[in-house]
C-alpha cells in the first residue's frame, strides 16, 4: 500500500508540543474517511506514524491531523513547514459506530489529546442533531492551558445542540472551571443510561475508568466504544506490532466495543 | 420544623443520588437533621478549620473546594457538581473542616446538621449503617479520583502508537 503525496496547506499551533496540519492532496482525489479512522503518515528520510484523523468527515478536500511531538517522527511532523510534502497511507482502522447513537443519547468523553479522535464524531453529530436525542460532550484534562480546541468547546458550549463539561485535574487560581477527574464528571452528565450510547478516547487508564464509571452507571456495555492505541507501524494488520492479544489494533480497531477488550486492558503482558 | 416541612425535605433527601433507594423511615429522620439552603456566586459553604457541623447535598450548581497558598492565592482542588456532597469531615473527629467549600454560580443545596445526624446514627445503629454506606462509596471514589490524578494521567506516554 504506497502512500500518496499530500502538500501542507496550512500549520495551526494548538498547545505548546501539538499542532492541528491541514493537509491536501496533490492529485487532488478527495480522501473520505469515516469518524475513528487514522492514516500513516510517512515524513520523508525520517519514517512513519499513525495519527488519527481530527476534521470533519463531511470534508473530503483536506485531511486534518492533530499531532503531539513526542518522537522524531511526530516531531517532524509538527516543525513541517507549510508547503512540504508528506505521504499519506489510508484511512484505516475501524470507524465509531456513530449510527448506533441514532435516536438515543450521545456522549463523547474525551481525555487530553483524546479530543482529537472524537472530534470527527462531533462534527458528526451537530450535522445530525435531529436524529439524536442530545450530544454530550464531556472532556477532562491535565491543566487549563492543556485544553485542547478551547474555542471550539466554547463554540459548542454556547449553542443549544451540545452540553459541554470541561474539567481539569488541577488549575491555578485564574481557572474558574471545574477541577476532578473526568470520570467523575461523567455521572452527573448522564440523562438516561439505558439510551445513552458512549465514545471514549483518551489514555488507556481514563478509558479503563470511564468505561467502568458508564457501566456501573448503567450504560449497556455494547453501547461503549473505546479508540485503543499501540505501537503501529505497518497499519494494515501485517506486522503485529500493535497486538493486543487477539487483536490487531490497526486492523480490527482502533475503535473497539467496550466487551471486546474489557479484560485485556487489564492484562499486565498485553 | 413542622411535620410537612419535614415531609417535603425527606422527598428531596430521597430524590438525592445520596439518599436514594433509603428506608422511607430512615429519610424522614434525616429530615429532622436538614434544611435547604441557598448560596450566591462567592459565598462560603464552609470555610477550613471550622467546625464540621453542616455538610451539604449539592442540588445545583457547582462548588469548589479550596485551599488558600501562602504566595499561590487559592487553589481548587476539586469541584463538586450537583447530585453529589459538600464535605466529609463531619464523619470522623475531630469534625473540622480541612478544605474551604465556595459556591460557584448559584448553589442550591441541601444542609445536613452533622451533629443531628451522628447522634440520630449513634441512637439508631441500623440507621447509621446505612448512612455509612452511602458515604463510604463517596470517600472512596475521592481516593480513587486523586490517585488517579496523581498519577498524571495525560502526561505523553514513553512509547506511544499513534501520536493522537
Amino acid at each position: 500500500m504506497l502512500p500518496r503525496p499530500f502538500k501542507l496547506r496550512a500549520r495551526r499551533p494548538e498547545l505548546a508540543d501539538t499542532v492541528t496540519l491541514e493537509l491536501a492532496a496533490v492529485d487532488g482525489q478527495p480522501l473520505g474517511f469515516a469518524p475513528g479512522q487514522f492514516t500513516m503518515l510517512y515524513v520523508h528520510g525520517v519514517g512513519e506514524i499513525a495519527i488519527s484523523i481530527s476534521g470533519d468527515p463531511a470534508d473530503s478536500n483536506s485531511l486534518i491531523q492533530t499531532i503531539r511531538g513526542v518522537g522524531a517522527v511526530s516531531e517532524a511532523l509538527c516543525s513541517l513547514p507549510e508547503g512540504q510534502m508528506v505521504g499519506v497511507r489510508g484511512p484505516l482502522g475501524t470507524a465509531w459506530p456513530v449510527e448506533r447513537a441514532v435516536g438515543k443519547h450521545l456522549m463523547v468523553v474525551a481525555g487530553g489529546l483524546g479530543l482529537a479522535p472524537t472530534r470527527p464524531i462531533i462534527y458528526w453529530a451537530l450535522a445530525n442533531r435531529d436524529r439524536l436525542k442530545s450530544i454530550d460532550i464531556v472532556y477532562g484534562t491535565r491543566s487549563p492551558d492543556q485544553i485542547l480546541y478551547p474555542q471550539q468547546l466554547l463554540g459548542w458550549s454556547t449553542t443549544d445542540d451540545a452540553r459541554v463539561g470541561v474539567t481539569v485535574d488541577r488549575a491555578g487560581q485564574d481557572w474558574t472551571g471545574r477541577v476532578g477527574l473526568v470520570t467523575d464528571l461523567v455521572p452527573t452528565m448522564l440523562r438516561d443510561p439505558a439510551e445513552t450510547v458512549a465514545m471514549v478516547c483518551g489514555p488507556e487508564i481514563m478509558m479503563r475508568f470511564t468505561a467502568q464509571a458508564l457501566a456501573d452507571a448503567g450504560v449497556p456495555q455494547t453501547d461503549i466504544h473505546l479508540s485503543l492505541e499501540r505501537n503501529m507501524k505497518c497499519g494494515i494488520g501485517w506486522c503485529g506490532h500493535c497486538q493486543l492479544g487477539p487483536h490487531l489494533i490497526c486492523r480490527d480497531g482502533p475503535v473497539f466495543p467496550y466487551p471486546e477488550v474489557r479484560d485485556l486492558m487489564t492484562v499486565w503482558e498485553l | 420544623m413542622t411535620e410537612s416541612n419535614i415531609k417535603s425535605i425527606a422527598d428531596i433527601l430521597a430524590a438525592h443520588p445520596l439518599f436514594a433507594g433509603l428506608d422511607p423511615e430512615i429519610t424522614d429522620l434525616l429530615g429532622g437533621c436538614a434544611k435547604n439552603e441557598h448560596f450566591s456566586d462567592g459565598d462560603y459553604l464552609f470555610k477550613a478549620d471550622g467546625p464540621a457541623d453542616t455538610f451539604y447535598l449539592v442540588r445545583s450548581g457547582d462548588v469548589a473546594l479550596e485551599l488558600r497558598m501562602p504566595g499561590r492565592g487559592r487553589l481548587t482542588v476539586q469541584t463538586v457538581p450537583a447530585g453529589h456532597v459538600a464535605g466529609a469531615s463531619w464523619i470522623l473527629p475531630p469534625y473540622r473542616w480541612r478544605f474551604d467549600a465556595r459556591a460557584v454560580g448559584t448553589v442550591r443545596a441541601t444542609g445536613i446538621d452533622a451533629t443531628c445526624l451522628r447522634n440520630k446514627c449513634d441512637a439508631n445503629p441500623s440507621m447509621g449503617y446505612q448512612v455509612m454506606q452511602r458515604f463510604l462509596p463517596i470517600v472512596a471514589e475521592r481516593l480513587q479520583s486523586t490517585r488517579l490524578r496523581l498519577i498524571d494521567l495525560y502526561a505523553p506516554p514513553a512509547d506511544v502508537g499513534r501520536a493522537l
